[in-house]
């Protein structure tokens, strides 16, 4: 239970094509997630899809059922909104159990299903609190809970991390992993961070301007982007891009090479540049050099690289994986 | 010396606030004092402050020459009926606006604003005609139907702005979330808008019962005697029996003393409703 098939789906605000034509296929079980940049159309993709805005063409089906004229809670879909969306008024136990009583459940098996979700997500000793009274990550467990105590098809996250700070982030990130492990419940989660994309997904979608420019798994994204576009995306820092004349040799109007693909050197190499900004990470070193008839190139060494801005450094592109596109920004 | 400056600067600050509250205040100050006057010391010149022979006999009388309670319970139902019957019209009003508006909802909110505007005796022609028409100038009940319709006609305006800005300030993606966990309309309403939205209903409620119950225009003219509001009582002191001011000043004090206290308790409450949204 919980697959998820868009058909030619699209949605149109006014004179706003904000979604031209979707198709897609969620598996049952999958951990999907809709990354790009803001405005791209992911979080509208992901309010079709849990109802609260009506398609302008094209079907939604929910495990094989056309789902896209019913109302948001026929649908089966549980969604973790941004702000969290709690009820400021109930208590966190009034909170998790609201689905349960709109769906007139009696209320030991309400209270049950609560006092479960609550051990699931440490929050035992906070359900006589009201919202207001717990912290950012405490608030968005309690958001996680009433969506998980409905046993629903599928979750659907927006944006669930944004609002906190990095270092909860990383540990929420891990908490809605491991939730998936358990659960093995289909999960579609929206991001604009690539990162996140990255490290919790099986499968990303990466949208641009309403459309998909593709779907892998996110090493398949990593090695082989379709184009300039998911190239650019994915991956942190961000891919280095040289045309002319270098990559002419290599038979495309651009080539693509990751800063962890270019090998440094203080001595020799392919390429010669001056270092801009060097950011010295302990872990890595990431130089931001001018390179003498390619442009600006990012670099990242180990952590213990001497370079300092002004310097000269060498650069040798790992020739393996270099990526070329052509003229329309399509990968060779 | 920063704290020398600061201070003068409160002195000056508080003293002048006084000041205009006082004067906002005297008004209402020196018709309390001249209830408690004979009908000689009212007119007394050079006006007597304190210094008088303080007396209750106005509010025997007024009360012995005409029935207070009536006129009270009379501008209870008014008020309240049309605080009541404006919220029933103007809450799913105000939800709509607020929650789908569409390009020309805020044309409709200023139009909506814009009918208070006109002076209400343009109106009142029209609306007379009506109340002849439908017989609401006849008998008590009918009459207290009119009044109860009119005044909430004239404040609805007002009640759809206040709550508009106050189901504004609810965030749209908690009934979202509502949805989505299988509410209904109408268990949206009970359980999440109604709880979210009970301030800005209470606050928006006590200014239209403060408004309805100060209406004198439209229930002067259009009340029948025996559904008529403290606001006719007050002005039957006025002229037909010659200027009584210590009588008169009984029947103000009177009149405006349920919604004075009122107000004194509910302050709080008030000014976030008349100020809600301007911060923030």
């Amino acid at each position: 239970m919980g697959s998820i098939v868009l058909k030619k789906v699209s949605k149109v605000f006014g004179e706003a094509k904000v979604i031209p034509s979707i198709d897609l296929e969620i598996n049952e079980g999958e951990f999907v997630v809709f990354v790009g940049p803001s405005g791209c159309g992911k979080s509208t993709l992901l309010r079709l899809i849990a109802g609260l805005e009506d398609v302008s063409g094209g079907q939604i089906l929910i495990d094989g059922r056309d789902g896209t004229n019913l109302a948001p809670a026929q649908r089966g879909l549980a969604m973790v909104f941004q702000s969290y969306a709690l009820y400021p008024h109930m208590s966190v136990r009034k909170n998790i159990a609201f689905p349960l009583k709109m769906a007139n459940m009696p209320q030991a098996d309400i209270d049950k299903k609560v006092a479960d979700a609550a051990r699931v997500l440490n929050l035992t000793d906070y359900l006589e609190r009201k919202p207001r009274q717990l912290s950012g990550g405490q608030r968005q467990r309690v958001a996680i809970g009433r969506a998980i105590v409905r046993q629903p098809k599928a979750f659907l996250f927006d944006e669930p991390l944004s609002n906190l700070d990095a270092a909860l982030r990383v540990n929420m990130r891990l908490e809605i992993s491991d939730l998936h492990h358990q659960l093995k419940t289909t999960m579609v989660y929206v991001t604009h961070d690539q990162v996140e994309a990255m490290t919790m997904a099986d499968k990303i979608v990466v949208l641009n301007r309403g459309n998909i420019e593709q779907v892998g798994s996110p090493l398949e994204l990593y090695k082989s982007p379709r184009n300039l576009f998911v190239a650019g995306f994915i991956g942190s820092p961000k891919m280095n891009f040289v045309t002319g004349a270098y990559a002419q040799n290599l038979g495309a109007d651009t080539i693509g090479v990751r800063p962890e693909h270019v090998l440094l050197s203080t001595t020799s190499g392919d390429w010669q540049g001056r270092v801009n900004h060097a950011e010295h990470l302990g872990s890595d070193t990431f130089l931001h050099i001018e390179a003498d008839g390619i442009g600006a190139i990012t670099a990242r060494g180990t952590g213990d690289f001497p370079a300092r801005a002004g310097d000269t450094v060498y650069m040798t592109p790992d020739k393996t994986r270099i990526h070329r596109f052509d003229g329309n920004g399509l990968a060779i | 010396m920063a704290r020398n400056v600061s201070t003068r600067r409160k002195v000056i600050v508080s003293v002048a606030a006084w000041a205009v509250a006082l004067l906002i205040f005297f008004p209402i100050l020196w018709t309390i004092l001249t209830s408690f006057k004979t009908e000689g010391e009212a007119v007394a010149s050079p006006p007597q402050f304190l210094f008088f022979h303080w007396t209750l006999e106005n509010y025997f009388e007024v009360q012995s020459r005409s029935n207070y309670f009536l006129h009270f319970a009379n501008s209870v139902i008014i008020a309240f009926g049309s605080t009541i019957l404006g919220l029933i019209v103007a809450v799913p009003a105000a939800w709509a606006m607020a929650f789908s508006p569409t390009k020309r909802t805020k044309d409709v909110l200023m139009w909506m604003l814009s009918t208070k505007m006109m002076p209400p005796v343009g109106a009142f022609i029209p609306i007379y005609l009506l109340f002849q028409g439908f017989g609401l100038l006849n008998s008590q009940f009918a009459s207290r139907v009119g009044m109860v319709v009119v005044l909430m006609l004239i404040n609805l305006p007002i009640i759809v702005w206040m709550l508009y800005t106050y189901f504004k300030e609810i965030p749209g993606e908690i009934l979202e979330a509502a949805r989505m966990d299988g509410a209904s309309l109408a268990k949206e309403i009970i359980y999440v808008l109604t709880p979210m939205a009970i301030p800005g209903l209470a606050s928006t409620m006590l200014l239209n019962i403060i408004l309805a119950w100060n209406e004198a225009f439209w229930t002067l003219n259009l009340s029948s005697v025996d559904a008529a509001p403290l606001s006719t009582f007050i002005a039957s002191y006025s002229s037909p029996e010659g200027l009584f001011y210590a009588k008169l000043s009984a029947a103000s004090t009177m009149a405006i003393a349920p919604i004075l206290i009122l107000g004194w308790f509910s302050q709080k409450q008030l000014v976030r409703g008349l100020t809600f949204g301007a911060v923030k």
